[in-house]
């Protein structure tokens, strides 16, 4: 059954359209992520889903019924949000408690259900503090806890970690993972971090300018983004992504800066290839940094799966686990990800492997993923 | 803030004769502001006759401090000899209830208007703060008219209500730029946890709201007990607070002028928003600048 239903979804804040018409949706016990840049709408489709906006236009159905006119708290809904807003005055326990006070539920099920959240959290011992007196994780597993006292069919979350440090975040994130396993339930998440969003989605929805660009899987969202801008968006470093030719008849080739001494081409594989009407056309090629490697680099048992090509290189960064280096294919600047111990001398050329499965086409015009 | 005043004061604290100078300065300018108090101090233990023989500014010969006792519990106020103590006592029965009352209004108007979005919402918080700036002289004869029409000219009551009305405008303002700090995910949360207006309000923002409520109910206490227009013009005689009957006390003209025990009368009538202001000063410029620093 599906747990969110999003249906047309439209929203206007004075003459700005926010968001154009959304239409996605969660499975039970699925594990949604939005993410998108700054501005792009996915806290507005958020706040939504939850109540605390109307859509101008549009439904939301949450397990079966539709709620768009329907307050907050009767969605059967639990938010977790970037702040964390604990109630300040209140100590940890009232605050896990306040939503059970608000619906009248009975004292003694209430020290019940702090007793069991509090141990799943570990805050058995922060219970008697206020928010002020807690570090920022303890804080962010308040936040969580207070979300969790009420098994609600649907759990929210507005960027709860971006205000942690980068190793907490890590922690937390693994955490939250877990935790969603573990009870099983429906999650829709925003962030504007893509590694969130690869490492926790069961499908993730990239939004941009208040409009979904595509609603995925991980593995598809990040090996056959819909569009360049998913392309670029998702991926540390993003996808190279450079102006190509397609040449040649029944198995065609993409021609890096055509007519260059120095352009490169790049066989394409048989199956998925572009389709005829594209041939001996322009196109914009896209290529993930991790599938430019060393010329030693095998990938795939087929050996027409890759291939070699001869660069110039402009910079490498070692990073400890990998060095990107800095090169230009047919005159465009690309990045490409080698082994640690390989350090392509700068200012010189050196040979490089292709993963030529992995190339992306993209029609220039519509900026759409052709194949 | 502290190290710009540091960095403006370190000239003057490498010169000794400057910063003398601006001491010096600033204790004259002290002294000034200060000698109508001053005045009013030494005569309140000087008697009648020594004023009369001398003048109103000296020192006085002997300590008259039977005129405090006088003032307070003796002296003829219009024809009625009891002292100030029964207009205190008018007082602080217009004062109380007129300080919590409209404080109380103000916190829930600042509530609304800072966390809660309807429409004409900033035209509700504009039209409410205009009455910062309306003049007292001004709204006179309208609330003379309300007065009579609900029959409460001549009653305490009356004062009561024209004190909560004409201070909701400072109240609200007040708690509003208070609550405007207040993030609005915290709302957002007690909404998704099902609270409703009166409950955020009890449970969460007020709760929040000491330091702001101690600078309203200050401002507002004195703002009241010192308040004598509306007093002077809507009540007489025994209903009267006391700055009104200070006033009736210094027109007695059955005697020579009693300003031995004027001046102690004045004191007295002064003492309750000397006292608010000696006990609650520190919260009070505290509560002021809580919202800006958070």
């Amino acid at each position: 059954m599906s747990a969110l239903v999003i249906r047309g979804v439209r929203k206007r804040f004075g003459g700005q359209e926010v968001l154009k018409g959304i239409d996605i949706g969660a499975e039970s016990g699925e594990f949604v992520v939005l993410v998108g840049p700054s501005g792009c709408g996915k806290s507005t489709l958020l706040n939504i889903v939850a109540g605390l906006e109307q859509p101008d236009a549009g439904d939301v159905e949450i397990a079966g019924r539709v709620v768009t006119r329907v307050p907050p708290k009767d969605r059967d809904i639990a938010m977790v949000f970037q702040s964390y807003a604990l109630y300040p005055t209140m100590t940890v326990r009232q605050n896990i408690t306040f939503g059970m006070e608000c619906r009248g539920v009975p004292k003694r099920q209430q020290a019940e259900a702090v007793a069991r959240t509090a141990r799943l959290l570990q805050i058995e011992a922060l219970l008697d503090r206020k928010p002020s007196q807690l570090s920022g994780g303890q804080r962010q597993r308040v936040a969580m806890g207070r979300a969790l006292v009420r098994d609600p069919l649907l759990f929210l979350f507005d960027e709860p970690l971006s205000n942690l440090d980068a190793k907490l975040r890590v922690e937390m994130r693994m955490e939250i993972k877990q935790l969603h396993r573990r009870i099983g339930a429906t999650m829709v998440y925003v962030t504007h971090d893509q590694i969130e969003a690869m490492t926790m989605a069961t499908r993730i929805a990239v939004m941009h300018q208040g409009e979904v660009q595509q609603f995925a899987d991980p593995d598809t969202v990040y090996n056959r983004p819909a569009n360049l801008f998913v392309a670029r968006f998702m991926g540390a470093p993003p996808m190279n992504t450079v102006s190509a030719r397609l040449v040649g008849g029944e198995n065609p080739v993409a021609v890096i800066g055509a007519g260059r001494p120095d352009e490169i081409r790049l066989p394409l594989p048989a199956e998925g290839g572009p389709p005829p009407d594209w041939r001996d056309r322009e196109v914009v090629l896209g290529i993930r940094p991790e599938a430019i490697a060393e010329a030693e680099r095998r990938f795939g048992q087929d050996p027409g799966s890759f291939s070699t090509v001869e660069a110039p290189v402009e910079m490498t960064e070692p990073t400890g686990a990998e060095t990107i280096v800095m090169m230009r294919l047919g005159g465009e600047p690309v990045l490409g990800r080698v082994a640690p111990d390989v350090r392509p001398p700068v200012g010189g050329a050196a040979r490089f492997a292709v993963d030529t499965r992995r190339i992306c086409l993209f029609d220039p015009a519509t900026e759409r993923l052709i194949a | 803030m502290a190290e710009v005043g540091a960095a403006s004061l370190a000239p003057a604290a490498r010169n000794p004769l400057g910063r003398w100078l601006v001491y010096a300065l600033l204790t004259g300018f002290a002294a000034f502001y200060l000698v109508p108090l001053l005045v009013v101090v030494l005569n309140s233990v000087r008697t009648a006759q020594d004023i009369g023989a001398t003048s109103v500014i000296g020192w006085p010969r002997e300590l008259a401090l039977d005129n405090f006792s006088r003032a307070w519990g003796s002296y003829c106020i219009a024809q009625s000899c009891t002292g100030i103590a029964p207009y205190m006592w008018n007082s602080f029965l217009l004062v109380v209830p007129a300080t919590v009352i409209s404080t109380l209004l103000g916190a829930l108007n600042g509530y609304s208007v800072a966390l809660w979005r309807f429409r004409g919402d900033n035209w509700v918080f504009g039209l409410v703060t205009l009455g910062v700036f309306l003049p007292e002289q001004m709204k006179l004869i309208p609330w003379a008219l309300v007065l009579r029409d609900l029959g409460l000219t001549n009653t305490i009551s009356g004062l009561v209500l024209i004190h909560v009305v004409q201070g909701i405008s400072f109240t609200t303002l007040f708690c509003r730029n208070y609550y405007v700090a207040i993030p609005a995910e915290l709302l957002k949360a007690a909404r998704i946890d099902g609270a409703g207006y009166f409950r955020i309000f009890w449970r969460i923002v007020l709760p929040l709201s000491p330091p702001i409520l101690i600078v309203t109910v200050i401002w507002q206490f004195t703002h009241i007990w010192n308040e004598f227009i509306y007093g002077v013009t809507f009540t007489s005689g025994t209903q009267q607070p006391v700055t009104a009957a200070l006033i009736a006390l210094s027109v007695s003209v059955s005697e020579a002028p009693q300003y031995g025990v004027q001046s102690a009368a004045v004191l007295l009538a002064a003492l309750p928003t000397l006292l608010v202001y000696l006990f609650g000063g520190k919260y009070f410029l505290r509560g002021l600048t809580a919202g800006a620093v958070k």
